[in-house]
């Protein structure tokens, strides 16, 4: 059984149907980017995996837990799914090593001292062992979203979840983030990417999701969709990625 | 040039105008008599230290309990009002509306002599003191219960869902993320309602207090009526300007370090 499960997913704000049925599958220790055009509905998509989004119709499951099923407890499932979002999303009145300890205290009731021990371990992961004691403010973008990963990871998710994790940081910063994210696909990490990376997709994804208009429209290894890709509103999108001011 | 000029003289007749009233005002006013009504250092020192002892201290109990009151009560308004249990929504809605509208004397009449008349059998524990607590911090729960919910609505969605994202339950999200930050966001317009509750404790002597349980404007009050000379006021006046001034310094600072703030 696949590690992610999405059957017949339909997502709607209102009158607005972001997502028209997905069908989608990650196994585990799969990385898959999902790109497509804003709007296309993939952060949508992205967010009813750990059930920030309620999904209007079809089922989401993770890890044989279905998220759909009114009677799942959500809190537990999502103690295990790690997620990273565009803006970090630090919590700038904690320090960095209170960013990362203080679910692995309330949630997981880890003592003071294991989840002090913990956040060391991940902040090291992320190169940023000296930093413990700083506050959000005081850091870079490319920084802060480190040790946004680094609190992920303290939790030992199954799975992670990026949205967008470069979008909003300074082009010099992007490299730091993209190596993290890098080395631990490399240790086997189950990770879905929503990113405009396509460098990163390529290089570092098993499999590429194109996604417009709250379908999938073409998925495949990254040699097949982002080099050769078949259909014709794919092409077009990778034109306007790649090659910049000539779209 | 001549526009130069003409910006000169606007701001020496600007000039002009206030040396030639604070003249007019320094010049007629007899400072003798105004230093017998209100300046008298007798009469100012036959008020101490009882006036401090008993009066201020009064005054900054009535204060801190009404404001503890205030605090509790609207924290709990504030969290109702963002209920998804729409009667808790209406309830809190209907409260704040209520008391936010009704003058802090005519509530503290309702709450010192309304009660004791509907329930003669039961008494508000505490006596005067807890006559005050609710009297004063019912409004003062209208006013704060609005400032929290600001301060909860003004904290980014995205904290609320990172926290659910690491599993934390709805409660433990408020408790552990949002209440932090939206603290102290508040913490500058609670501390000017903490100034105005010190203000509002001017009304407590209309509940009958004693000699143990008397505040600053009823104090000052009565040695007005004694000595038949204004100094008491000016005392009184002065007290409460010991306890406002700080604060206000302080709402001062907190603004200023939160807009030094980054993020």
């Amino acid at each position: 059984m696949p590690f992610v499960e999405i059957r017949d997913l339909h997502k709607s704000f209102g009158d607005n149907e972001v997502l028209r049925g997905i069908d989608f599958d990650v196994e585990a220790g799969e990385v898959v980017c999902l790109v497509g055009p804003s709007g296309s509905g993939k952060s949508t998509l992205l967010r009813c995996v750990n059930a920030l989004e309620a999904a209007t119709s079809g089922s989401v499951t993770v890890d044989g837990v279905e998220l759909t099923d009114p009677d799942t407890d959500l809190d537990a499932a999502r103690r295990h799914i790690g997620m990273v979002f565009q803006h970090f999303n630090l919590f700038p009145h904690l320090t960095v090593q209170g960013n990362i300890t203080v679910a692995q205290r309330r949630v997981l009731r880890r003592s003071s001292s294991a989840a002090a021990a913990e956040a060391r371990t991940q902040l090291s992961r992320v190169g940023l062992a000296d930093r413990a004691t700083a506050y959000p403010g005081q850091l870079s973008g490319g920084q802060q979203q480190r040790v946004a990963i680094a609190r992920a990871l303290a939790m030992h998710p199954g799975l992670m979840l990026f949205d967008e994790p470069t979008s909003a940081l300074d082009p010099e910063l992007v490299g730091d983030v993209l190596t993290v994210m890098r080395k631990l696909a490399e240790e086997g990490m189950t990770m879905i990417v929503v990113t405009h990376e396509m460098s990163f997709a390529r290089d570092v994804a098993s499999r590429v999701v194109f996604m417009d208009a709250g379908r999938i429209i073409e998925t495949g290894p990254p040699a097949d969709v982002l080099a050769n890709p078949q259909h014709e509103r794919t092409r077009t999108f990778l034109q306007r990625v790649l090659q910049p001011g000539r779209g | 040039m001549k526009v130069r000029a003409r910006r000169r003289l606007t701001r020496g007749v600007a000039y002009a105008v206030f040396v030639g009233v604070l003249l007019l005002v320094v010049l007629a006013a007899d400072w003798g008599r105004l230093a017998e009504a209100f300046l008298r250092p007798d009469v100012a020192g036959s008020m101490f230290p009882g006036v401090v002892t008993t009066a201020l201290v009064n005054t900054l109990i009535y204060t801190l309990l009404a404001f503890v009151f205030g605090l509790v009560v609207g924290l709990a308004l504030a969290l109702a009002r963002l209920s998804s249990v729409a009667p808790y929504r209406w309830f809190a809605t209907a409260y704040i509306e209520i008391f936010r509208g009704l003058p802090a004397l005519l509530v503290l009449f309702l709450v010192g002599y309304g009660i004791p008349l509907a329930f003669p059998d039961r008494e508000i524990p505490g006596g005067l003191f807890g006559s005050v607590t609710v009297g004063l911090g019912a409004t003062a729960a209208a006013y704060t219960a609005e400032t929290l919910r600001a301060g909860i609505q003004a904290v980014p969605r995205g904290q609320t869902e990172a926290a659910r994202s690491l599993g934390m339950s709805p409660t433990r999200a408020m408790i552990s993320i949002v209440l932090p930050q939206a603290l102290r966001i508040v913490l500058p317009p609670l501390t000017n309602e903490f100034v105005s509750l010190t203000k509002d404790t001017s009304l407590v002597y209309v509940l009958g207090v004693t000699a143990g349980t008397i505040e600053l404007t009823k104090y000052a009050g009565d040695a007005l009526n004694q000595q038949v000379n204004a100094t008491p006021l000016v005392v009184a006046g002065l007290l409460y300007l010991v306890i406002t001034l700080p604060l206000s310094q302080v709402v001062r600072l907190l603004e200023r370090r939160s807009a030094r703030a980054v993020r």
